[in-house]
């Protein structure tokens, strides 16, 4: 947990130790908490759960949703939303699938192979345009980042649709002869023994971490975030920081496109439904807050890693689907009214300690009167 | 127009040269001719609305004018920005704050202008900056605190800490002291002459006149939207300031105060209320007023004194954590809103934009929206009693609209202010309540405001309305309740006491509770 110590502008400021109880040290790293509570109740209810190779399997499937909340996090950290990267990672993984089948230039009248690397820059360029569309029609337009997302959210899954016809790209795995093998080294390789899409997370935590922590970029985000016209007196251009962290989970989305595509050897256009609303969760239960201005990268990796955990445990204890969907939802909800909660009873206690010193202030005085 | 001092040219380091601005069809500024010299204090001094803030804006690059030029060392310049007026050497401390509550103290001194290291930002350069800074003002705080953590006066601090980060050669402040203690101000006024002896050139504008007395080298008077008049500082007292200001004798834009106190009518004592922004403080700390039918009772103070903190506390808005608010008898101290609405004491709020009006409604639903149950019949709005009664309260108030089915966004400032006003006295109410009733309003506008008030005082209702104006609190009610740091520190007759008194009551770092808890009759004076 070495990174808990490293505080983000817009983190709550690190209170002396002294200051502090462990109740209250619990309650601010309640998400965490949560993670480790969550896992010692599975792993009593379950022996196969926290085993390695249960825990890199569940890590796994935790790394896109994971990928996706990191882009939504900066996003949501301008106090803005980003609905439409369910749609760009379906979009991401057809694109992959058009040019890993054959891309057919009837025009020219040949057929293109492009390389793998060729084909995977492609489909985040094409997660990075659509990204770039939401910024435009935000920043440019004026258009309020919910109803321009949502309008992408269609546009995106309807040219997934149309490039795809409806139907699915089955084995993506590539023809030797034509120079094209090697997608399934996203989803399905094992570099030192950790599946490859768990090398992407951690190389895309790195580097989000240090942007938003270290860079001026990060200090105008959350500045943006946190008063956009302080922020725009003080001379951070909003609008291109807007633009470019639409492009960053355009981007991101793209990735978690490619490697569930690779995963499966196959790319659907149903792909990603509804998946933003899994990385707003993370992003939410993280202690992001959905005004702007606050939310750290640390604080979206556990919330992520809490709903992937959470779903793989109650699998694997035989809960039905059903509850399952009911559960999740109650941890979203219990996440934030716990984050409210805390702030409320921090402040109302606070402010009733103040008033009591006040009200014997007053009482001393109308005793002295009389 | 009087003319400009021409004599001293080559000292003039900035020059506005005929700059009109209109938004929508307000003249803000009719073709204002300002100079800027060379390592003088130079104060903009004028009543809310008289254009000082909108001059300001457009020399720092914030606002572009309408017409006119901009000449630095000569030069004409125009500044898309405030960034691009900082590179050429002009920085504006805003009136309001313009702050970060989620940053720190060094990221907001920095933000937009991070020092860097490589690709990174280089925290310690930019703490130890910040802590000379800081330091500097004699506001020792941690650089590394958050600026929502902050008191309001050391968050001014932080916004001139910031502007003075820019070393710039011409430096706008635009009532930087608004929420800062005496000692804080002479700590500011020590700033000011090491930058002017420098070489510096600030432009100072301060409600507070006895500031612009002390720190400023010359007076500039802007009135309507003009320059009406200007003269160096050593050559001109309070008096002919505040003539030039107002344009006319004082007292003549406000409706006679004859009134005769009767029974009381809301009684507050001992009310303590939450700061709503950073709810762990306190706003109001211990506060007693009584408000008499038939009186208007003023509540003066600086900013964050708690005025509006205590007035929204009385409508409903803020939970109140201690004392009690009884209106006719009646404990209202944790009714909602629409309980005390009923029973006689409705709230005519600061922000008329933001909490008074709702901007997709015409003028006449606007004006019906509190009072709407009284023309319910049935499970209908009656639509016929309702626009008659909307009529009957325009007519009142005077509001000046095409029709009742306007649109709101059509009115002038003024008129819309009469319809939240009109709103507020078609709910029948027992005591009016009004926070900064004349914000950002012409004139004429103003003097209806007053009058109506005494009006409505004169029907037998209370009146308690706040304004960090000192002409408003001297000439348009009964009583002044003085404020400072969410208690009161005075209360006073308005026409025993001036500006000077007035003023002095306000700045009081801790007042004293003796002051604080006794529910004031109307015929007692405080022994200030």
């Amino acid at each position: 947990m070495a990174t808990t110590t490293t505080k983000a502008p817009g983190a709550a400021p690190a209170p002396t130790a002294a200051k502090r109880g462990i109740g209250e040290f619990l309650l601010d790293q309640r998400a965490f908490v949560a993670l480790i509570v969550l896992i010692i109740v599975f792993a009593l209810l379950s022996d196969a759960y926290l085993t390695p190779t249960n825990l890199i399997t569940m890590t796994k499937h935790v790394a896109y949703n994971a990928i996706l909340a990191m882009g939504m996090l900066l996003v949501i950290i301008t106090g803005g939303i980003d609905l439409s990267i369910g749609s760009i990672v379906g979009l991401s993984g057809i694109v992959a699938g058009v040019l890993l089948q054959g891309w057919d230039l009837s025009i020219f009248d040949v057929t293109a192979y492009p390389a793998v690397w060729v084909v995977v820059l492609v489909s985040l360029a094409v997660g990075a345009l659509v990204g770039a569309l939401n910024g435009l029609l935000v920043t440019r337009f004026g258009v309020a980042p919910f109803i321009a997302t949502l309008g992408t959210l269609y546009i995106a899954r309807g040219a997934a649709l149309l490039i795809s016809n409806g139907s699915t790209f089955p084995r993506l795995q590539g023809d030797p002869e034509l120079g094209n093998t090697g997608f399934s080294f996203l989803g399905v390789a094992r570099p030192l023994g950790i599946p490859t899409a768990i090398w992407i997370m951690v190389i895309f935590a790195v580097a989000i971490w240090i942007l938003t922590a270290k860079t001026p970029f990060g200090r105008r985000l959350y500045a943006t975030g946190g008063n956009e016209r302080a922020a725009e007196l003080g001379g951070v251009p909003v609008r291109s920081i807007k633009m470019k962290v639409y492009i960053i989970s355009g981007v991101c989305a793209g990735m978690a496109g490619l490697i569930i595509a690779s995963e499966l050897t196959s790319a659907a256009p149903q792909t990603g439904t509804s998946f933003e609303l899994n990385a707003i969760a993370a992003v939410v239960i993280g202690g992001a807050s959905l005004a702007g201005g606050r939310g750290t990268v640390k604080g979206a990796l556990i919330g992520a890693f809490v709903i992937g955990f959470l779903s793989d445990g109650l699998v694997m204890v035989g809960v039905s689907t059903f509850w399952q969907t009911v559960i999740k939802g109650l941890v979203i909800v219990l996440a934030v009214m716990l984050d409210q909660g805390q702030q409320r009873l921090t402040n109302a206690r606070a402010a009733a300690v103040a008033a009591q010193s006040v009200k014997r202030e007053l009482a001393a005085h109308h005793a002295g009167a009389q | 127009m009087t003319a400009t001092a021409t004599g001293a040219a080559t000292d003039v380091v900035m020059r506005a040269r005929e700059v009109a601005k209109v938004y929508g069809g307000t003249h803000a500024l009719r073709g204002v001719d300002f100079e800027v010299r060379r390592g003088h204090v130079t104060a903009l001094i004028g009543e809310n609305g008289a254009g000082k803030s909108t001059l300001m804006k457009i020399l720092a690059g914030v606002e572009q004018p309408t017409a006119g030029t901009i000449e630095l060392d000569g030069e004409p310049v125009t500044f898309a920005s405030p960034t691009e007026a900082v590179a050429h050497g002009v920085a504006i401390i805003h009136q309001e704050l313009n702050l970060c509550p989620n940053l720190s103290i060094a990221d907001n001194i920095f933000v937009g202008r991070e020092r860097t290291r490589g690709a990174f930002v280089d925290d310690k350069v930019q703490r130890d900056a910040a802590t000379e800074l800081l330091e500097h003002l004699e506001e020792p705080i941690d650089p590394r605190t958050l600026v929502g953590d902050l008191r309001l006066g050391q968050q001014q601090l932080i916004e001139i800490a910031r502007a003075l980060s820019e070393e710039a050669r011409v430096l706008i402040m635009d009532e930087p002291t608004s929420a800062l203690s005496a000692t804080e101000v002479h700590v500011l006024f020590r700033v000011i002459r090491e930058l002017t002896a420098r070489g510096v050139s600030i432009i100072y504008i301060s409600h507070h006149l006895d500031e612009c007395l002390e720190i400023a080298d010359h007076a500039v008077i802007l009135r309507d939207g003009n320059v009406v008049a200007q003269a160096p500082m050593s050559e001109v007292d309070m008096g002919w300031i505040i003539t030039q200001m107002v344009g006319r004798e004082e007292g003549a834009l406000f409706a006679p105060m004859a009134h005769d106190p009767g029974e009381p009518l809301l009684e507050i004592s001992d009310l303590i209320v939450a700061d709503p922004d950073s709810p762990e403080r306190l706003a109001v700390r211990g506060v007693s007023v009584t408000v008499h039918a038939g009186e208007v009772v003023g509540v003066y103070g600086l900013m964050g004194a708690g005025r509006t903190e205590l007035l929204e506390a009385v409508a409903g808005r803020n939970p109140v954590l201690g004392g009690r608010i009884v209106l006719e008898g009646r404990d209202l101290t944790h009714a909602s809103v629409s309980e005390r609405i009923d029973a006689g004491l409705i709230l005519v709020p600061e922000d008329r934009q933001r909490d008074g009006l709702v901007p997709a409604l015409s003028v006449g639903r606007n004006m019906a929206l509190a009072a709407v149950s009284r023309f319910v019949r049935g499970m209908f709005v009656r639509a016929k009693d309702e626009r008659g009664a909307v009529d009957e309260a325009s007519r009142v108030v005077r509001v000046k609209a095409a029709s009742q089915d306007a649109p709101i966004g059509s009115l002038s400032g003024g008129n819309q202010q009469k319809v939240v006003i009109g709103r507020a006295l078609l709910t029948q109410p027992r005591v009016l309540v009004l926070d900064e009733p004349t914000r950002g309003i012409d004139v004429g506008a103003k003097a209806d405001i007053f009058a109506l008030m005494a009006a409505e005082a004169r029907n037998g209702i209370g009146v308690l309305f706040a304004t960090s104006e000192v002409g408003e609190v001297l000439h348009a009610c009964d009583r002044i309740v003085v404020m400072a740091r969410g208690r009161v520190s005075a209360v006073l007759d308005p026409r025993e006491v001036d500006r000077e008194q007035l003023m002095a009551a306000s700045d009081v770092s801790v007042p004293d509770l003796a002051t604080t808890s006794n529910p004031n009759p109307p015929t007692t004076t405080e022994d200030e």
